[in-house]
């Protein structure tokens, strides 16, 4: 829904970066997206194929990395996974918990030539 | 075939601008609360309510965010001290107010006259937590017929409030909510987040609100008239 503007970023980052590196073709962007960024990888590559067009970013593959989610327990330290939407640490029982990966949303690299 | 590392923030052009905003703010000592919420929950009551608690005590601003429509800005027209419409329909982003469209919305509006801005995110739980506006405090409405498993089903925007406000609390003999289990979940994922049970129908619990924004604005221009002596 959002991934509009989001990509939008990522097509100005990747040409900034290109250009720097006197790129003449960007081949390949890598992505790392945390699964509870709530970003489709799908959406990102439709608006990408429109917003690359002329550009030296045109038909660059969108490689992305997902993160999955990791919680920390705050009362024993202990990270896990979630299962489903109920959040108790499988150690303790402990119901206070922080994200500890999975709201990653960042250019990892490009391969250009 | 070379490889570029880059480790680049895709989010930072907007926070970029967010922390812009907030120096702007800052500099016209003016307090901002992002309100958000699903479609119904009550932002617009909530606003309608504290600038009526707050009048005559603070110089209170709205920026309304909606996909469509002037129908909330009008609602809120007599009361506020400006007022300042944002449609998302043909944006970037229709989905959530974000940090460059505050920037527009606060130039048109009179800083050095305004204690407190609420800015009112478009209805969505999911895309407004994404996006930083500049604000000094976050909150989420949530509201009772809605169901009290929101926390678990929207965890982001719970996770990064700094209060969350209970609505439609005069409902609560009518619906099945479980306000000991709702309040658990937001505890579990934001230990520091206050709590606000209220009915913007009855004004139930709005007087505990507006004293804690109040306390909050003041607390922020005083702290700031000793640093600037």
């Amino acid at each position: 829904m959002h991934e509009l503007g989001i990509t939008e970023n990522i097509v100005n980052i990747a040409l900034a970066k290109a250009g720097e590196a006197q790129a003449s073709k960007v081949a390949q962007i890598n992505l790392v997206i945390g699964e509870m960024s709530g970003f489709v990888p799908d959406c990102i590559q439709f608006y990408f194929d429109s917003l690359s067009k002329d550009t030296i970013a045109e038909g660059a593959v969108l490689h992305f990395e997902s993160v999955p989610t990791q919680l920390r327990c705050r009362d024993c330290d202990t990270i896990f996974r979630p299962q489903d939407a109920v959040w108790p640490c499988p150690k303790c029982g402990g119901q206070s918990v922080e994200i500890f990966k999975g709201r990653e949303l960042y250019i990892e690299s490009l391969e250009v030539e | 075939m070379k490889k570029i590392e880059v480790i680049q923030n895709i989010l930072e052009a907007n926070e970029t601008i967010a922390s812009r905003n907030q120096q702007l703010l800052d500099k016209h000592k003016v307090f901002a609360v992002n309100i958000m919420s699903s479609p119904g929950a009550g932002k617009t009551s909530l606003i309608l309510q504290t600038l009526a608690r707050l009048k005559g005590k603070l110089n209170v601003a709205v920026i309304e965010g909606d996909v469509a429509s002037t129908v909330d800005a009008e609602k809120v027209q007599r009361e506020a001290k400006a007022v300042v419409q944002i449609n998302t329909r043909n944006m970037p982003e229709s989905c959530s107010l974000i940090a460059a469209m505050i920037e527009s919305a606060l130039k048109n509006m009179p800083l050095n006259n305004i204690d407190l801005i609420l800015i009112e995110n478009v209805g969505n739980l999911i895309c407004p937590s994404e996006f930083a506006l500049g604000e000094h405090k976050r909150i989420v409405v949530s509201s009772l017929p809605e169901g009290d498993d929101k926390p678990i089903k929207y965890p982001l925007i719970f996770i990064d409030a700094h209060a969350v406000i209970i609505n439609k609390m005069d409902l609560l003999p009518y619906v099945d909510f479980d306000i000991a289990a709702f309040r658990r979940s937001i505890t579990g994922l934001n230990p520091k987040a206050e709590i606000f049970e209220v009915s913007c129908r009855t004004g139930e619990g709005i007087e505990r609100w507006c004293s804690s924004i109040l306390e909050q604005v003041e607390a922020k221009v005083v702290r700031r008239q000793k640093s600037d002596s």
